[in-house]
């Protein structure tokens, strides 16, 4: 038998196939940053890594927590009494302490206007296992689910892989600051009707992931009436609930159906601490369902992704720790809307404008201007150029799916403050380059015709005529040869 | 709580009982194909087939159905037993209670709260909501409400149905004492935060497959060595096998599994994966020792029906008789997976865990690295078992396959472990003295305990297999039950567990086709507790002697 040869005929269409959607940019753009990392001294000249949804502005309160509550992580001396309830602790209804912890969590960052019952709490691997876990208890190979878009780029593998779903775009447009419409979801709804696609529900992420943007009160009854018009689904990915840092406040679904007609076997809520705490290393997703059919089922599906008890314990009295929760919400929330105004007024100045928001660790930033055209492959070229040249890993929307080309996201929260430095003057730099060169061009046809090209049409805004000379090879990092870590790192 | 609530998927006198459900349900087309076939098939393949054809038939028939649901001439619809909940036939019955998570595709009204209609949820929920609860969860539930405890709660529930290891606990925990602080918590000093709450490599850190790769070494006692960059890591051998699943078969495609055989399999390989499981009965008298015989047959009638056999799934120890597999065996396994051109997935989570005299040898001792059969093999490890550390969820693939790693490494994202966990394991496994003792120490501590129990059993009469690994004893109590069938069976455990308060896994959950043979988790009890299940059981045995 030539089992080599045939090999890959012996493996699944799963193992095989590739919509787990990591052939994108998105991804991509990790391979960039993976070969060429940025470090201040030894790299100064890599990759900066702005493609990764990491909180890592409050470590040091967690750290502190950790170090002041040593029992709470069962493995030291004065933990260690409780080791042996903890270490064959496998039973999937997850431990009464921590479910306690996330409910009240989960109260509390909605507003403390809900109260969530712990006995619906489902854990599951993360985000990425509680969505594809809701997926499988929802819809059967060949089912569909509506997906405002621009959505999450890790929706395509978390949603459809394994299940054997798809995902019907549900367009919104920038000209209704990408808010999700009756009409659009209607339209869908049809298209695929016509197409005769199951549609078993929609789903969506608030806050809006890559959009940095909450949903308000009229948008979501809206969209529970549509759901409950259609007798379908509506899945609430609410993972960056607590990373709002500014008005207006974020509204739990939860909220919303409190005081309307609706039936609440349809509504189902996903939730993390990956985002929220920063604890994406802890694996912790949540399943909140108010559909006792699908939260049984889910919480059978746990096996697949439990979380180790002896995080669960650590988190149990991390999160019922109130004083401490209450702390770090407030703080986190404070060093994220600096952060954000930091990035967001520094590229205000070079001209670059983002969609208005006030939540997640990332902004959409606004490129239209600097496109050659307005299509994918334009947006395409300048990503290239800013993750070649400008050396940023930013994300393109089209790996979002997003209906318009020339909106990139850009992360905020996974850096330091010196870094922010640096990647906003390479921005600077890349922008005031872009003028220079077009100031060149009608003296002589140089070798960067292209970026003539590229940035002929960006500015026209007259307030970017005011520039400086850069050096473009300041840009060109020689190639950098610096070791890295043999692992290639896991990531949103 | 009672057995009414647990109907049997396998009967002694299945052509009778399955005949006379057929004609008083009143058919419809799903029940006009299954019987007569179920007959047919009751001729040459057996019992376990005999259920497994028109299980798949069922399945399909629905799948049919559902295909075409929308066309407005289809007559199937309105006529289709399996989508009108409210007449169940018999049979029908039958076959969507099949206690294990069926992946059916129909979709019964669910909720009563709904005003506008059944609210369409996925076939995978519905198995669950119209299933019966099959009686590991029962007893799971009764061990919950009522526990055991020798002071506090003496008249309560003991535990042996579970896979659980509580005998070398007290190491565990004294390595913890005196070194978990650092591995946590750094030097007491510097925590390295960033090291466990940021994203980290899904299918686990380096440190820990380095680590975890020398403690398989360790374990099998053996110059064999595993690679590191071969191993995938996931939050539990559960993952891990549904993770192979999804990679070697596709929705439909067949696994053959020798049975009696692990219970949560129905779950692991084939609820959300939709592929087959084909069981591969063995035999008492074989002492239920695998014989490629019967793989040979099973493979053929998958064939002959269509199926598509995609790989085996044992178990090395076997759970739960306790069988290890020779050499022999495994040598021709191999040769029989190469002559069929399909995989092998050996389960070996318990190859720490045995006792006795006998060698286990590990399917990576029989691969050659340059053998072109290496891609074929695929071993799932984990140290729940081993390690006495099922809370803290780790699992392993092992596999030579480059690609089956690749799309393994793809899908840990759905199944990983914990950051903080993985760096405490991996200073618990550096420490080579420790693993050392421990591995020792747990395999005496397990033989006797096994010892222990087996003299228990048959000074009542009760004999058992000869277990050379794992925590359970296996024993025939086919000579107690009221009727030899699966519902003799489960009225046995029914009145194990309320009567005598001892919580068993009957053999019917591990699918064995002889009734009568039940399953007792020794691990997880202390000597001290062992006359008293003793006296529980005679307790049951009594009367019905």
């Amino acid at each position: 038998m030539e089992f080599t040869r045939n090999n890959r005929q012996l493996l699944s269409k799963i193992a095989t196939n590739d919509r787990h959607g990591e052939n994108s940019p998105y991804f991509d753009g990790w391979k960039a940053y993976d070969s060429n990392p940025y470090h201040p001294t030894h790299n100064p000249h890599g990759v900066i890594q702005m493609g990764l949804a990491e909180n890592q502005l409050c470590f040091d309160l967690i750290g502190k927590w950790i170090l002041e509550n040593p029992d709470a992580s069962i493995c030291t001396a004065e933990g260690v009494d409780k080791f042996k309830d903890i270490a064959i602790f496998q039973d999937y209804h997850a431990l009464k302490d921590f479910r306690e912890g996330v409910a009240k969590f989960m109260g509390r960052v909605g507003g403390n206007r809900v109260v969530f019952d712990p006995n619906r709490i489902v854990t599951s691997g993360g985000a990425t296992g509680a969505n594809e876990t809701v997926m499988f208890c929802l819809a059967d190979p060949g089912d569909a689910f509506l997906v405002p878009s621009p959505y999450y780029a890790g929706f395509a593998r978390d949603l459809r892989w394994r299940t054997g779903l798809d995902i019907v775009p549900v367009d919104c447009k920038s000209s209704d600051n990408f808010r999700i419409t009756r009409a659009a979801l209607e339209e869908a709804y049809e298209k695929a009707q016509r197409s005769n696609i199951n549609v078993k529900g929609v789903i969506i992420a608030n806050p809006s992931n890559p959009l940095g943007t909450v949903l308000d009160k009229e948008t979501m009854r809206s969209l529970v009436g549509f759901i409950n018009d259609k007798n379908i689904h509506l899945v609430c990915d609410e993972i960056y609930a607590a990373t709002t840092f500014s008005s207006p406040r974020f509204i739990s679904i939860a909220e919303i159906i409190q005081d309307m007609d609706c039936n609440c076997d349809l509504i189902h809520i996903v939730y993390s601490l990956s985002k929220d705490m920063g604890f994406p290393g802890f694996r912790v997703g949540i399943v909140y369902s108010f559909n006792d059919d699908v939260m049984h089922c889910a919480r059978k599906m746990s096996s697949f992704g439990l979380v180790s008890s002896q995080t669960q314990f650590l988190l149990a009295a991390m999160l019922n720790d109130e004083e401490f929760v209450g702390n770090f919400l407030r703080e986190s929330s404070k060093r994220l809307a600096k952060r954000h105004r930091v990035f967001t007024t520094g590229l205000e100045r070079v001209g670059i404008s983002s969609l208005k928001s006030n939540a997640g660790l990332f902004f959409w930033m606004d490129m239209r201007p600097l496109l050659k055209e307005q299509t994918v492959e334009a947006e395409l070229e300048l990503w290239r150029v800013i993750i070649n040249k400008v050396k940023l890993n930013v994300s393109p929307g089209s790996s979002f799916q997003c209906s318009e080309p020339g909106w990139f996201r850009v992360c905020f929260a996974n850096m330091d403050d010196e870094t922010v430095h640096v990647a906003l003057e390479r921005i600077r730099e890349f922008v005031l380059q872009g003028k220079e060169e077009e100031k060149d061009v009608s003296l002589s046809h140089t070798s960067k015709h292209w970026r003539k090209q590229n940035l002929r049409l960006s500015f026209s805004s007259s307030r970017l005529y005011d520039e400086s000379l850069m050096s473009p090879a300041h840009m060109i990092s020689p190639h950098s040869s610096i070791p890295r870590s043999p692992l290639v790192r896991a990531r949103t | 709580m009672t057995q009414t609530r647990y109907y049997p998927t396998r009967s002694p006198e299945p052509e009778k009982e399955k005949t006379g459900g057929g004609g008083g349900g009143g058919g419809g087309t799903a029940m006009r194909v299954i019987v007569p076939l179920q007959g047919v098939v009751q001729g040459r393949g057996g019992l376990v087939l005999g259920s497994i054809i028109p299980c798949a038939l069922f399945y399909f028939l629905q799948f049919y159905l559902k295909r075409n649901r929308d066309d407005p001439d289809d007559q199937n619809e309105s006529s289709s037993p399996p989508q009108n909940p409210t007449t169940p036939s018999p049979s029908s019955e039958q076959l969507t209670e099949l206690p294990a998570l069926t992946r059916s595709l129909s979709r019964p009204l669910l909720s009563p709260r709904n005003p506008s209609g059944p609210i369409p949820i996925s076939g995978r929920v519905s198995g669950i909501v119209k299933g019966a609860e099959s009686p590991y969860y029962i007893g799971l539930r009764r061990i919950k409400e009522d526990p055991y405890d020798e002071l506090d709660n003496p008249n309560g529930v003991i535990q042996l149905g579970l896979a659980e290891n509580k005998l070398s606990l007290d190491l565990v925990k004294d390595w913890l004492a005196e070194h978990a602080n650092e591995a946590i918590l750094g030097n007491g000093k510097e925590l390295s935060i960033c090291g466990i709450a940021t994203y980290q490599p899904f299918d686990g850190l380096m440190e820990l497959k380095v680590a975890v790769a020398g403690f398989m070494s360790q374990v099998i006692e053996k110059a064999v060595t595993f690679n590191p960059s071969q191993i995938v890591l996931t939050a539990g051998a559960t993952p891990a096998i549904e993770i192979l699943s999804f990679c070697l078969a596709d929705t439909g495609n067949a696994f053959l599994v020798p049975t009696p055989c692990y219970p949560g399999f129905d779950r692991d390989l084939k609820w959300r994966t939709g592929v087959e499981i084909i069981h591969v009965p063995c035999r008492s008298a074989d002492n239920f020792n695998l014989s490629i015989t019967a793989l040979d047959i099973s493979f053929n009638q998958a064939k002959k029906r269509g199926l598509k056999v995609r790989g085996i799934i044992i178990s090395n120890p076997s759970n739960p008789v306790g069988n290890i597999l020779s050499r022999e065996t495994l040598y021709s396994l191999l040769d029989f997976a190469r002559e069929k051109n399909i995989h092998i997935v050996s389960n070996e989570i318990f190859a720490g865990s045995t006792h006795g005299n006998e060698e286990f040898v590990s399917m990576a001792e029989i691969i050659e690295p340059e053998d072109i059969d290496r891609k074929r093999v695929h071993i799932v490890y984990g140290l729940s078992e081993d390690l006495c550390l099922p809370g803290f969820r780790v699992g392993v693939i092992y596999s030579l396959n480059e690609d089956v790693l690749a799309a393994a490494k793809k899908l840990t994202r759905f199944s990983a472990i914990s950051a903080p966990t993985q760096r405490l394991l991996i200073s618990m496994l550096s420490d080579s003295r420790f693993v050392q003792t421990f591995i020792r120490a747990n395999r005496e501590r397990l033989q006797r305990m096994y010892v222990q129990f087996v003299a228990g059993l048959e000074k009542m009469g009760i004999k058992s297999i000869r277990s050379g690994g794992g925590f359970y004893c296996w024993a025939d109590m086919s000579g107690l039950i009221s009727s030899y069938s699966e519902r003799g069976e489960v009225e046995l455990w029914d009145r194990l567990l309320n009567i005598g308060k001892v919580n068993v896994t009957p053999g019917s959950c591990c699918h064995c086709i002889e009734p009568g043979w039940f399953r007792f988790c020794v691990a997880i009890l202390t000597e001290k507790d062992i006359p008293v299940v003793m006296d529980r059981i005679q307790k049951v045995l009594k009367p019905a002697n």
